[in-house]
């Protein structure tokens, strides 16, 4: 049998293995382009527009009945000024662990797109770290829609505390989105989503210091809300934005979500590799 | 063998792959060579794909040793992975892209440049015929070209090892030989295939020299013909008769022609007499006054060595 329309070897690049895990991630970027090119438009509503209506509701129109005090807003002139850092922050945990959950247990179990990476020279840290960069590529655009529309409402004191916002955004993402990895990259089945989004997520939202400053809690609920990495990314957040900047505090919340998204690396890298390479 | 070292793309010795307390592969020796078609046949449960993922390298030896192009795949997995071409039992590919991304995402991966994964995909499109559903989503497709993308996946980085873990189960007959078809134009272009199967036919057309495996360890091994000719006879007469009513059997029958054939082997509607002239068998049969209902004189094929060795048991 003669074949002419069949691969001809034409000087060809050799296929290599990746130099590093940053390399070999990288080969997957053209990957989640592609995803997103395909997904932008549902999350288009979910990722620029629900923040804003929040701002909206809580900032301008709940925020109007709030008197503006510095002094009982840690320094915000203004409730919108004081709720639109948390809603930043708070966003930031909510896009990442939705992202973290779902399409997760789907790369591994449903659609097992993550297998067919790992037939390739990719190994498993490498699928980790670029699923995350995808992760913490979202929330930067999120992040950069969401600053440019509320500085229209005028309520950024400091400029450089805004610019300095974005990097804390990835921070605090990489920080949710890395244990939320490594906890999904584990399950069997999904059941155990409802448990992180009804006694994780949502209580954080809640109560985190985005609404309310965590001192109007009781002592032991303050202490347990200061405990949580969404008031930690919070506190950072409003205090650059805001122009208040102590930086034996902001070192502390940056130790802090540093830990936690070193911490999700490792378990994620272990538990992914455990479920993969048997 | 010192000689031909360099020729070794695969070698196994004393391969074993535990899951906790299950054993899927109980210590084989696999030398493929290059250029060949070589094939693990078996039931399943018989360790075929256990073994396959140990020669892609994405599990684990437990014990033993393994060199796939020279290489160790417990330190060289990505070395060794950027040079072979996997097609998996199921059709891993992604089913919310077209099937020209699916190419080129893959090829990417390999860290070849956009330029030549594009030109790579146009050329592997073709190759499989699937050049008219370039842009067609996964979704849309047969399960027929299905397997013929992952096929074209795995070729993406011009493999010199191709693995196929039971390529046409599956299929209906005409895709099942367009693959067929491909994989003999991969042989002849020298790419050495290893393909699991346990179809009979797939294994006579497609490799050179098979294993048989059976409970994890291989039973049998050589060239279709040889292992026809070690394990069974040039030909099977197979003799049909009413099924007997409930509790019957046809023993009875199979013990007055014992004498004619090399074995006999009772089946309830049929008698298989392997024997090396199947109509003089026949004939003789016809002497000793049986009637049967019909009979048939066949060739032996590789099933009948099959399922001498692995029985007629089903295996879950």
């Amino acid at each position: 049998m003669t074949d002419t329309t069949s691969p001809a070897p034409t000087a060809p690049t050799a296929p290599t293995a990746p130099t590093s895990v940053w390399a070999g991630a990288w080969r997957l970027a053209d990957y989640w382009a592609m995803v997103y090119r395909r997904t932008w438009k549902a999350s288009v509503v979910s990722s620029f527009v629900t923040p804003l209506l929040y701002v909206l509701a809580m900032g301008v129109l709940l925020g109007g009945f709030i008197d503006g005090d510095p002094a009982r807003l840690e320094g915000a002139t203004s409730y919108l000024a004081f709720v639109v850092p948390g809603m930043l922050a708070a966003q930031t945990m909510t896009s990442v662990v939705g992202e973290c959950t779902y399409p997760v247990m789907s790369a591994v179990k449903w659609h097992k797109t993550y297998f067919a990476m790992t037939t390739s020279p990719l190994s498993v840290p490498e699928v980790i770290l670029a699923n995350l960069g995808f992760v913490l590529a979202r929330v930067a655009l999120a992040s950069v829609v969401f600053l440019a529309v509320t500085a229209c409402f005028g309520v950024y004191v400091s400029w450089w505390g805004v610019l300095a916002a974005l990097p804390v955004q990835l921070l605090l993402g990489l920080a949710f989105a890395a244990p939320v990895y490594a906890f999904t990259a584990g399950l069997m089945n999904e059941t155990a989503f409802s448990l992180v989004f009804r006694l994780g997520m949502i209580p954080m939202f809640l109560f985190s210091g985005a609404f309310f400053p965590v001192a109007n809690l009781d002592a032991p609920l303050e202490a347990v809300a200061r405990a949580t990495p969404l008031w930690h990314g919070v506190d950072l957040t409003r205090m650059l934005v805001l122009g208040e900047l102590d930086p034996t505090t902001a070192l502390v919340h940056v130790v802090y979500l540093a830990a936690l998204a070193g911490l999700g690396w490792w378990w994620a890298v272990r538990r992914l590799t455990r479920r993969m390479v048997v | 063998m010192e000689a031909k070292l360099g020729e070794s793309m695969i070698r196994a010795v004393g391969l074993r792959k535990r899951f906790g307390d299950f054993e899927a592969v109980r210590g084989i020796d696999v030398d493929v060579r290059r250029g060949e078609s070589f094939g693990f046949l078996g039931p399943n449960g018989a360790g075929k794909s256990s073994t396959m993922r140990m020669v892609a390298a994405v599990s684990p030896v437990t014990e033993g040793e393994l060199r796939i192009l020279g290489m160790d795949p417990a330190t060289d997995g990505p070395a060794i992975r950027a040079r072979i071409g996997v097609c998996p039992q199921d059709d891993t590919v992604d089913t919310e892209l077209s099937v020209r991304e699916n190419l080129y995402i893959y090829g990417r991966y390999f860290g070849l440049p956009r330029k030549e994964v594009r030109a790579r995909v146009d050329e592997l499109l073709e190759f499989v015929q699937l050049t008219e559903k370039a842009n067609a989503v996964v979704d849309d497709l047969s399960g027929g070209m299905k397997r013929r993308l992952t096929i074209a996946r795995s070729l993406v980085n011009r493999p010199e090892i191709l693995l196929l873990d039971e390529p046409t189960t599956g299929l209906d007959p005409q895709a099942r030989h367009v693959v067929w078809e491909r994989l003999f134009a991969l042989k002849q272009q020298g790419v050495t295939l290893v393909l699991t199967t346990h179809y009979m036919d797939e294994a006579e057309q497609l490799t050179d020299r098979l294993v048989v495996m059976d409970k994890g360890l291989i039973v049998a091994e050589g060239s279709p013909l040889s292992l026809i000719a070690e394990h069974s006879t040039r030909e099977v007469a197979e003799l049909r008769f009413p099924v007997p009513p409930e509790g019957g059997s046809h023993a009875p029958m199979a013990a007055q022609v014992e004498d004619l054939a090399d074995r006999v082997e009772v089946l309830p509607d049929r008698l298989l007499l392997y024997t090396d002239d199947g109509e003089e068998c026949v004939a003789k049969v016809h002497e000793r006054g049986l009637e049967p209902a019909a009979t048939l004189v066949r060739r032996s094929s590789l099933e009948d060595v099959f399922l001498r060795l692995t029985g007629r048991t089903l295996v879950d």
